[in-house]
């Protein structure tokens, strides 16, 4: 697949998350080793329970692991402090999750906006990108709606231009279309695949087969262990 | 993250629970206009007992019949040796060598007796004979007419200088001047009308009649003993020295060797003047005290919603972390909202409270302390960043991972 050796943008060795302790210790990821490198389209399938989400955690750095090691862009997760992991969080990765998690009773725009000007970007500067961000996966004329206003789709189409806006280099899908029905889904997959094929890393997580069949490589997962791992035929 | 974008974040914030962010600025709003408004009615109130002291002349003292020290009632075992007050005692006073602190004094004969004219009557509560140094020392000063003079005195004169609830009483509408009233039986002559002086708790200060010493001595008390003599010392802080002035004089008249026992009382109106200064400053104290405790729970009611906000808010604030918030820009958001509802309330409150104070308060018309507005609307901008500052750190310290997955 890559011909130069390349850095990957997820390289994940041998990571533990156990919760609890004694008997009543649970093994949400039990030694897990996993690369993603740059422009890869990777569906993450398993059952509820399998450890996939503790996983996405880890990787978008909301979590930290008991034990193994984890690197971001060559860039040792373990070593940073809350600032620096804050600044990680805001360039490096870009979130989409299950239930939009929009910030409620605030415009489309404000929304998009909201990464860059944590970034501390001017406000001019903001404006363009958000506009654009939205034009992008086509709400460039719902800016100034507020999530209340508009449809489950569109509203994970504003995430989804929440995620990009900052130019991420990983996009991390969290059952992306796991609260929309089979149209939006479709319209959010073609998105997801416009996003990839411009050279985006993607990760979703997802208990669909027909999402997974998206991806270019499906990695499952059982019990906190990856029990497969490998291209997707389509 | 600039501030200003902090601060849009936090109106924001505010403006989604205007309802609540509302009464919680109220809470703010009436401590700080209550600290305001109570500091302006004990300032008004304190103001205004001083005034009255100040009307009656700060810089005199009464000499009164009576003693056993200072302020005592006069005891069996020396009322026999107790000598009255005489008109000898006042011209004592007025020998400069002896007294050089006494501007002048006036000697005063009261009478208790009833004024008429033409059907109406009235009781003067003060029916005083004096001399015309009297107007001076008691601050009364006459708003038509002319005082009388040593030589009414002396020529014992049917004349009087009356108050205005004498008038009011008396005249109604009718121009009291040169007209002739009965005090006592006896026929005076009105000559002068005194300017309102106003109440002084129970007493009417305007219901006063005065007129010549040798007059009311000769038709009503007799030429014995008098009632009072009133001093006025050569300035207000000469006041403590033209008492003890006087009281080296009159003991030495009335042959008082012990002067803890002595016939006579003196009223020093400087020292009535601290002495309910200093009670109006408790007063003050505690109704600003109860104020401060409103604005307190004020503050407690900041905590409280700011509390309830970072709570219901758990899932935004984590969805801002995981969008790349910084802890600083968290804490400052929920310390701006607090500090931005404590500073509302605050402005609000100066305003209520600037308002409030130009209204009769139980019957006190409030005086603004400038301080109070100052501190009033800086301490509650203060409990806003303290109270506020509690939630806004819970609130920065949340896991992300946890405060997604809250519901």
């Amino acid at each position: 697949m890559t011909i130069a050796p390349q850095v990957p943008v997820v390289d994940i060795r041998d990571v533990k998350k156990f919760y609890g302790s004694g008997d009543t210790e649970v093994r949400a990821l039990d030694g897990v080793t996993l690369t993603v490198y740059p422009g890869e389209y990777v569906a993450i399938m398993g059952p509820s329970g399998s450890g996939k989400s503790t996983l996405m955690n880890i990787i978008g750095c909301l979590d930290a692991p008991t034990a193994g090691s984890y690197a971001l862009d060559g860039l040792e997760v373990a070593r940073l402090d809350e600032r620096q992991l804050s600044i990680v969080r805001n360039r490096r990765i870009g979130f989409v999750f299950q239930s939009f998690n929009l910030i409620p009773r605030t415009s489309a725009q404000a929304q998009v906006e909201m990464p860059l000007a944590y970034q501390g970007a001017k406000r001019q500067e903001r404006r363009e990108k958000a506009l654009l961000a939205l034009g992008a996966v086509g709400l460039a004329d719902r800016a100034h709606h507020e999530p209340n206003e508009l449809s489950g789709g569109q509203q994970q189409r504003v995430a989804i231009a929440r995620a990009l806006v900052s130019r991420p280099s990983l996009l991390l899908a969290d059952e992306p279309t796991g609260a929309l029905d089979t149209k939006s889904t479709q319209e959010i997959m073609g998105l997801l695949e416009r996003v990839n094929s411009a050279g985006r890393t993607i990760i979703v997580i997802t208990h669909e087969h027909e999402v997974a069949q998206h991806a270019r490589r499906v990695v499952t997962m059982r019990d906190g262990k990856i029990i497969s791992d490998e291209a997707n035929a389509a | 993250m600039t501030l200003l974008e902090i601060i849009r974040f936090a109106i924001t914030g505010l403006a989604a629970n205007r309802l609540r962010s509302g009464l919680t600025t109220l809470g703010i709003l009436i401590g700080v206009a209550s600290v305001i408004i109570l500091t302006a009615v004990g300032n008004g109130s304190s103001q205004q007992i001083q005034k009255n002291i100040q009307r009656l002349g700060t810089n005199s003292l009464t000499i009164q019949q009576g003693g056993g020290g200072g302020f005592g009632r006069l005891s069996r075992n020396n009322q026999s040796s107790a000598r009255r007050l005489t008109v000898a005692d006042a011209i004592a006073l007025t020998n400069p060598n002896a007294a050089p602190s006494i501007k002048s004094v006036a000697p005063v004969a009261d009478a208790n007796v009833t004024c008429a004219y033409e059907g109406s009557s009235s009781t003067p509560q003060n029916f005083a004979g004096t001399w015309p140094t009297y107007f001076e020392a008691s601050n009364d000063v006459i708003r038509a007419g002319s005082y009388f003079s040593n030589e009414d005195v002396v020529q014992g004169k049917h004349v009087i200088i009356i108050g205005q609830t004498i008038v009011d009483d008396l005249f109604g509408t009718v121009d009291p001047l040169n007209t002739q009233i009965t005090c006592g039986g006896q026929p005076y002559t009105v000559i002068g009308v005194l300017k309102k002086k106003g109440t002084t708790g129970f007493q009417d200060a305007d219901s006063i009649a005065i007129a010549p010493l040798s007059t009311v001595q000769q038709s009503i008390t007799g030429y014995g003993s008098i009632n009072s003599i009133v001093v006025e010392a050569v300035s207000a802080p000469a006041t403590d020295t033209a008492q003890s002035e006087i009281a080296a004089i009159l003991n030495a008249r009335h042959k008082i060797k012990n002067p803890a026992k002595t016939d006579y009382r003196i009223f020093n109106q400087a020292s009535l003047l601290s002495t309910t200064s200093s009670n109006s400053a408790v007063f003050t104290v505690l109704l600003s005290s109860v104020a401060a405790i409103s604005l307190l729970v004020g503050g407690i009611g900041i905590t409280n919603i700011m509390l309830v906000s970072v709570t219901e808010r758990t899932r935004e604030i984590g969805i801002r972390k995981a969008i790349g918030a910084p802890r600083g820009a968290i804490l400052g958001q929920f310390l701006v909202e607090a500090t931005l509802l404590s500073l509302i309330g605050g402005i609000a409150g100066v305003v209520v409270g600037i308002i409030g104070s130009h209204f009769q308060i139980v019957g006190v018309t409030p005086v603004i302390v400038p301080s109070s507005v100052v501190l009033a609307f800086c301490i509650s901008v203060a409990i806003g960043l303290f109270f506020g500052g509690y939630p806004a750190n819970r609130a920065a310290s949340l896991r992300p991972i946890e405060a997604l997955r809250y519901e």
